[in-house]
């Protein structure tokens, strides 16, 4: 019987520990929304009239929407290219693991996750603007390429356990390998699909570095390159920046509320896998 | 050749140039140039090791190299310690368990640059005023600006967000453990302290494998966070191995030189990771 009881001690305690996680993002919804006065005044109090100048004003500042447009395009156009290539990719090289260029393949792929960024990074900074790829395509074919080394060391460990009979029957009906791949083994993917396409999410949405380097124009900013490249604006007025960060962080809040479960799970079976 | 094996190098080939053109050859490239003395503009020469050996005679880069492994060392101890503690609370019998999972995995999903910025703002108005108000002087600097403590501030803020992605993997490991190994250690009389260091820790220990690599990997990689916390600064005291190549690389003219200083990294990050594996891995066979 004891064993079923709730540790409430264990509840409180980790309800507690909450606090911290919550309370950076309390501290960010209610500066969005007060006055400059207000905030001098309380840092921890609510906002008395909840104030959307700051909104409007940080999404004429920074041109928001052409941001969250960038990030959008950029984020979904890798996750279903990465999708659609990657698994191919390790298809290919799961089925033939016994020949020897496609086991140096899987090899060569999987090394290079052990290659830190900054070694690619002034050479390939180079190279896209003399090809005049520094803008949003060039900078989704980097990441979808990019994913390759760990992405093919997920799918590879997956399609193997998918027994080959699957495969052999179909061949038997007369389809062809294409066609094997995106009827039979494409749909049994759905589950290393879901966790692909999660982290890829979560790294394109993300990331800071690399459109740092490869994006020199500011109409193709993505979200977290704009709060980096208008803070100096925003030094004299945190309403206005912690709405511009509000605004920012809220379409991937939003999608974990609605998602978390899969999310949770996608990420923890990747990892586990790594 | 049959038809199958045809389509088996055309599923393939493509992404083999595109990875060949876009990270294995800039990689060689970075490698070559670290023996030229190219600034990225402009004549070069061979200069053989030279740049490899300013390396090691830098002051700046020498910096560089002990504030990150001061940074990743500590940072990689306190995010398993206190995800591993987390992950066993969130493993135990207690209410509002997928609410809190849920809250405990936020972190990871968040911006690390939005993120540093909003911490750069408590540590740089919010502690300070408290501070203030409440007449503790210690607290009433903003620990960023004082080259001393501003390391801690990159601590706090990366361990906050890490800690997420590694409590769920110790969750993960944790459930897996089968609950008979408990009656068992309960019959045998085994207090709580005991069940964990005999049962719970063991049986995790390849979790612990991965948690240790990965966060000791990504801290010795940090860059958004100190962008957005410090910029390196007070003076370069927070300049990690990664913004150095950047700064250098991209805005001081040395190209050539910090190709060099990223080879060394790539070395370094290597082996620790390698060492890591291996050590971790022995301990978890002992068990």
């Amino acid at each position: 019987m004891q064993k079923n009881r709730t540790n409430w001690l264990v509840t409180i305690l980790l309800l507690l520990g909450s606090s911290v996680i919550l309370f950076p993002l309390y501290l960010t919804v209610t500066i969005a929304f007060k006055t400059p006065q207000e905030l001098a005044d309380s840092l921890l109090a609510l906002p008395q009239s909840w104030r959307f100048e700051n909104f409007t004003d940080a999404i004429y500042l920074t041109g928001f929407f052409n941001a969250l447009t960038n990030s959008a395009v950029i984020t979904v156009s890798v996750v279903v290219f990465t999708l659609l290539t990657n698994s191919m990719v390790a298809y290919a090289i799961a089925r033939n693991m016994h020949r020897k260029f496609f086991k140096f393949l899987f090899y060569y792929f999987v090394s290079a996750m052990f290659i830190p960024f900054p070694i690619i990074m002034l050479p390939i900074v180079k190279q896209t603007s003399a090809w005049g790829m520094d803008n949003i395509l060039g900078l989704i074919l980097l990441y979808i390429v990019y994913g390759l080394a760990f992405n093919v060391f997920l799918y590879v460990g997956y399609i193997k356990s998918i027994p080959k009979e699957l495969e052999e029957a179909a061949i038997v009906d007369g389809a062809s390998t294409w066609s094997v791949f995106w009827k039979v083994i494409f749909p049994l993917l759905t589950p290393m699909n879901a966790t692909v396409g999660i982290l890829t999410a979560l790294w394109a949405w993300n990331d800071f570095m690399l459109p740092l380097v490869i994006i020199s124009d500011t109409d193709m900013a993505t979200l977290p390159l704009v709060q980096y490249i208008f803070q100096g604006q925003f030094s004299t007025n945190y309403n206005l920046a912690f709405a511009s960060y509000l605004m920012a962080l809220a379409p991937m809040i939003l999608v974990y509320i609605v998602a978390q479960k899969w999310i949770i799970s996608g990420v923890t079976k990747g990892a586990i896998k790594s | 050749m049959n038809q199958r094996t045809v389509v088996y190098f055309l599923m393939t080939i493509p992404a083999w140039m595109l990875f060949f053109i876009f990270h294995t050859y800039p990689s060689l490239q970075g490698i070559y140039y670290s023996f030229t003395d190219w600034k990225g503009y402009g004549d070069w020469n061979f200069v053989g090791l030279k740049n490899y050996i300013h390396v090691f005679q830098d002051d700046r880069a020498l910096n560089a190299y002990f504030f990150t492994f001061k940074f990743a060392i500590i940072s990689t101890i306190l995010v398993n310690v206190i995800s591993l503690m987390i992950a066993l609370g969130l493993n135990s019998k207690i209410q509002f368990k997928s609410t809190l999972r849920a809250v405990y995995f936020m972190p990871n999903i968040l911006s690390i640059l939005i993120v540093g910025y909003i911490f750069n703002f408590i540590f740089a108005h919010f502690i300070p005023d408290l501070a203030e108000t409440w007449g503790i002087t210690a607290f009433s600097k903003n620990i960023l600006g004082d080259s001393d403590f501003a390391w801690i501030g990159i601590v706090i803020v990366a361990v906050w967000q890490a800690v997420a992605f590694n409590t769920i993997l110790y969750l993960a490991g944790l459930v897996t453990i089968p609950g008979d190994l408990y009656e068992a250690g309960e019959i045998d009389g085994a207090g709580p302290w005991q069940k964990f260091w005999s049962i719970t820790f063991p049986m995790i220990a390849p979790f612990f494998t991965i948690n240790m690599v990965l966060a000791m990997k990504n801290f010795l990689m940090v860059f958004d966070h100190i962008m957005a916390l410090t910029g390196g600064g007070p003076g370069q005291a927070t300049e990690s191995i990664s913004l150095l190549i950047y700064r250098g690389g991209f805005e001081g003219g040395e190209f050539a030189y910090q190709s060099a200083n990223a080879v060394i990294y790539f070395i370094v990050i290597l082996v620790i990771s390698v060492v890591q594996i291996r050590l971790l891995q022995r301990r978890e066979v002992e068990l």
